[in-house]
């Protein structure tokens, strides 16, 4: 063929080439093909793992293929994290991201950082909640930090591993209050789920967590619900005061969910599935089961998801520098 | 619990479609759980999809039964093969398989199938009655009781599986030491992992158990220093359940002390199945007249131990329903699927509807009732795995450990760490170290560190406060005693011995 004119052989390669690359695209049009793992980086039966896993129902459904879910924990977050950056970026491993992989970097721990993923959508965001026992002294936030300012360390909280947003929510809030962060006793968990067993069993004083997380202890009289570490009431939660009206600070810590996929990921795959969990966050059975387990749907796109945990990692350092977490 | 909730829960129950699930679980069940590797989590997980199209009660039944099954299956290849199918299941597994290698497969496999499922039922019988009452016992279990709680079942663990404490206790260091492998669960520094992000992840425990178990008896085989099954087992020997009303009442009391700790360890969130099955054995150990026996093929353990595990796996779900809390990653999902049905566990659901929580415990009783004939089957179709000859049993074995440590993260590195605990368990079982204990240490390993950082960091540093709380001094009491027990009981031996010696 080549002997026959340099021209035609160029033709015939460009030709060639071109093939293989629409090959190479076409791919993943018929993504997903098998089996996709969904890697959760918390606990079994925590917030994060049973959002994770309504989702990934909803997505199985809409494409035909199991979506299974991997809980991978420990490290706070970091192992589970990191597991999905490192996955083969072959539209095949998913993840389902929260706020703690945009804090890793500033506490000076190496395996993720926000640019490690390609970002797909977030599901939800609710904020952090101050829980404390039916049985305590006192019956509100007022009384509980009045407590704590008292012996900042005679107060026990839990909530997530140290440095985990859970443990900067509270300290957050104890150093715009003028206590000490540094005095204050956090008990390291795996999640909300153990802390959650501390609190009702009488070991710890407060577990800041979603109110939602919080919702089963409380119906059963074992927990109270007394603020919401933010600057607006939940629409989920009306009767809840706020931080901010009732000690006027300004800390709004928001935790989110979103899907993220490794770095490099097919950006057909990262399109279809955006597409999916934009339907899937307008379903009205994904809304109601949501709403029923206290969580609020709060969608957006990829593009706007990267922003979000853009900001709340550069937020997030400076707030750990004040609390001398930051390395 | 009213007599009309029962009797709606039952109406519901005897359902032709919820029937049909369990007895479709069952099946699916029993051969997951007889597939070395394949797990009752995997099997739960993979049964998600089909709840789509099912009904609240039918999809938690499905579920239920084949995690059942499952568990009691995996029994199967342990006492054949010599690969526990669970965690669980290790604490047995030498005792079962020495009964195999004595010519009594049959009579192994027809112990587990009859006293899981009387275990089972007992305990599900149980939880219907204080079902309640057990979670709101298990909610007031704080960091401090379960770490005496763990350190009780390695401390057990190490005294009852093998003849030599001090051995049992080397293996037991060696699996809490591997359980420290990876990235530290309070601050996220790696430990141990020599750069290798896969080791960052922790070494998880069912290749080691295959590993350790399986392939090291293949070692074994190829040094031809492997005890054999004596002649190819008479027929007889299989007709299944023979002889075992003899047992339950020469050991009445073993079923009923094995069907307590099961049903009241497996209420605490988190390990409370496995560590109940563990517990159990040694307990069994312990109070029996004739404990030289245990470790060689004795009945006596390994009806405690099987029936505390079935009894635990039933309570496992009381956390699960009454608070939402779910223990482990079976409940969870399962409390998934019934979020996804809009039925929400908690409280509520018992003061709302309780007969759906009701009618769940009775499918743990359908499900176990239907271990009696399908164990049966089961019994009669290990014949013919008995059959075989070995040069063509051990390639087979060989491929389901690969196939089992393959399986579980899809990685070869789950094959590698197989392969070197098998090395290992080889080297340590020619020099009489147990390998039972590794495996416990292995999953003990996290939850004992966990909880005593937990702990020291809400006493702030003050080792006392493992004794301020009345239930964790208890605790501590009795670990204290057993350990003291154990070293003066030593002691007084030795000087008799040496009294003997000098008169």
């Amino acid at each position: 063929m080549f002997h026959q004119g340099s021209a035609r052989g160029c033709l015939a390669l460009c030709m060639a080439g071109a093939m293989v690359f629409a090959g190479a695209g076409s791919a993943f049009a018929d993504w997903p093909e098998k089996a996709v793992t969904v890697i959760v980086p918390w606990s079994a039966g925590g917030g994060t793992d049973a959002t994770a896993r309504a989702v990934a129902t909803e997505l199985e459904e809409i494409f035909g293929q199991p979506f299974n879910v991997v809980n991978r924990t420990g490290g706070g977050g970091l192992v589970g994290h990191s597991t999905i950056a490192t996955s083969p970026a072959d539209g095949y491993t998913l993840g389902v991201i929260t706020i703690e992989s945009t804090m890793f970097e500033a506490q000076g721990i190496p395996g993720v950082t926000p640019a490690d993923f390609a970002y797909i959508g977030r599901f939800n965001a609710d904020p952090i909640a101050i829980n404390i026992a039916a049985d305590a002294e006192y019956s509100d936030a007022a009384g509980l930090i009045d407590t704590v300012r008292a012996d900042p360390g005679a107060v026990a909280a839990s909530g997530a591993n140290r440095g985990g947003l859970s443990h900067l929510a509270w300290i957050g809030l104890l150093d715009r209050l003028d206590i000490d962060p540094t005095a204050a006793n956090w008990v390291a968990s795996d999640g909300s789920a153990p802390a959650l067993q501390q609190l009702a069993s009488g070991a710890i004083d407060v577990v800041s967590t979603s109110p939602a997380e919080a919702q089963s202890l409380v119906d059963a009289g074992q927990a109270r619900t007394v603020a919401l570490i933010s600057s607006e009431r939940s629409a989920l939660y009306p009767d809840l005061p706020t931080t901010t009206e009732l000690f006027d600070t300004d800390w709004s810590p928001l935790p989110f969910r979103g899907i993220a996929a490794p770095t490099g990921t097919p950006d057909e795959v990262v399109s279809k599935v955006e597409a999916a969990l934009k339907e899937i966050t307008e379903d009205s059975a994904f809304q109601d089961f949501m709403a029923a387990r206290g969580f609020s749907v709060a969608y957006q796109d990829a593009a706007t998801f990267e922003q979000t945990v853009t900001s709340a990692a550069e937020g997030f350092g400076s707030a750990m520098s004040s609390a001398g977490l930051a390395q | 619990m009213s007599a009309a909730t029962l009797a709606t829960s039952l109406s519901m129950v005897i359902e032709a479609h919820v029937l049909l699930a369990i007895l479709g679980g069952a099946v699916y069940g029993l051969f997951i759980g007889a597939l070395p590797g394949l797990t009752a989590t995997m099997a739960t997980a993979l049964l998600v999809p089909l709840t789509f199209y099912m009904a609240p009660l039918p999809s938690i039944a499905l579920i239920v039964a084949s995690t059942t099954m499952a568990i009691t299956a995996g029994d199967i290849p342990g006492a054949l093969l010599r690969i526990p199918g669970t965690p669980a299941s290790a604490a047995y597994t030498g005792e079962s398989h020495a009964m195999t290698l004595r010519g009594e497969a049959g009579r192994a496999l027809s112990i587990g199938f009859f006293f899981s499922a009387t275990g089972g039922m007992i305990g599900a019988a149980v939880l219907l009655l204080t079902g309640p009452l057990l979670a709101r016992v298990s909610l007031n279990f704080s960091s401090f009781e379960f770490f005496w709680l763990a350190v009780l079942g390695l401390l057990t663990c190490a005294l009852v599986s093998g003849s030599n404490p001090v051995k049992g206790g080397v293996s037991l260091a060696l699996g809490v030491l591997v359980s420290t492998v990876g990235l530290d669960i309070t601050t996220g520094q790696p430990r141990f992992t020599f750069g290798s992000m896969e080791l960052m992840g922790g070494v998880s425990f069912i290749p080691v158990m295959i590993g350790m178990f399986a392939f090291s008896e293949i070692l074994r085989g190829l040094s031809s220093d492997g005890a054999r099954p004596a002649a190819a087992p008479e027929t007889r020997s299989l007709r299944p359940y023979a002889g075992i009303p003899t047992l339950v009442l020469r050991y009445p009391l073993s079923l009923l002390r094995g069907t307590t700790i099961g049903a009241s360890l497996g209420a605490l969130p988190g390990v409370g199945g496995d560590l109940a099955a563990w517990i159990a054995y040694g307990v069994s150990a312990r109070f029996s007249k004739t404990p030289e026996k245990f470790g060689k093929g004795h009945e006596e353990g390994l009806i405690e131990a099987t029936s505390a595990n079935n009894a635990g796996l039933s309570s496992a779900w009381i956390p699960a329903l009454v608070f939402g809390i779910p223990g482990d990653a079976v409940t969870a999902i399962a409390v998934g699927v019934l979020y996804m049905k809009g039925v929400s566990p908690g409280p509520r659901l018992f003061a709302e509807n309780p007969s759906m929580p009701t009618a769940i415990i009775l499918c743990f009783f359908v499900a176990n009732l239907l271990l009696f004939p399908l164990g049966y089957l089961a019994i009669k179709g290990a014949r013919l795995v008995l059959m075989v000859p070995r040069n063509v049993i051990v390639p087979m074995i060989l491929v389901c450990c690969f196939l089992g440590s393959y399986a579980i993260n899809n990685t070869l590195f789950g094959v590698g760490i197989m392969l070197v605990a098998g090395l290992v368990g080889y080297v340590m079982e020619r020099n009489d170290f147990p390998i039972a204990p590794v495996i416990l240490g292995l999953v003990l390993g996290p939850v004992l560190e966990r909880n005593f950082i937990m702990s020291m960091q809400i006493a702030r540093g003050d080792l006392l406060g493992f004794f301020d709380r009345p239930v964790s001094a208890l605790l501590g009491a009795v670990v204290i005693a057993i350990l003291l027990f154990t070293v003066i009981s030593r002691i007084r031996n030795r000087s008799a011995r040496h009294l003997r010696r000098l008169s």
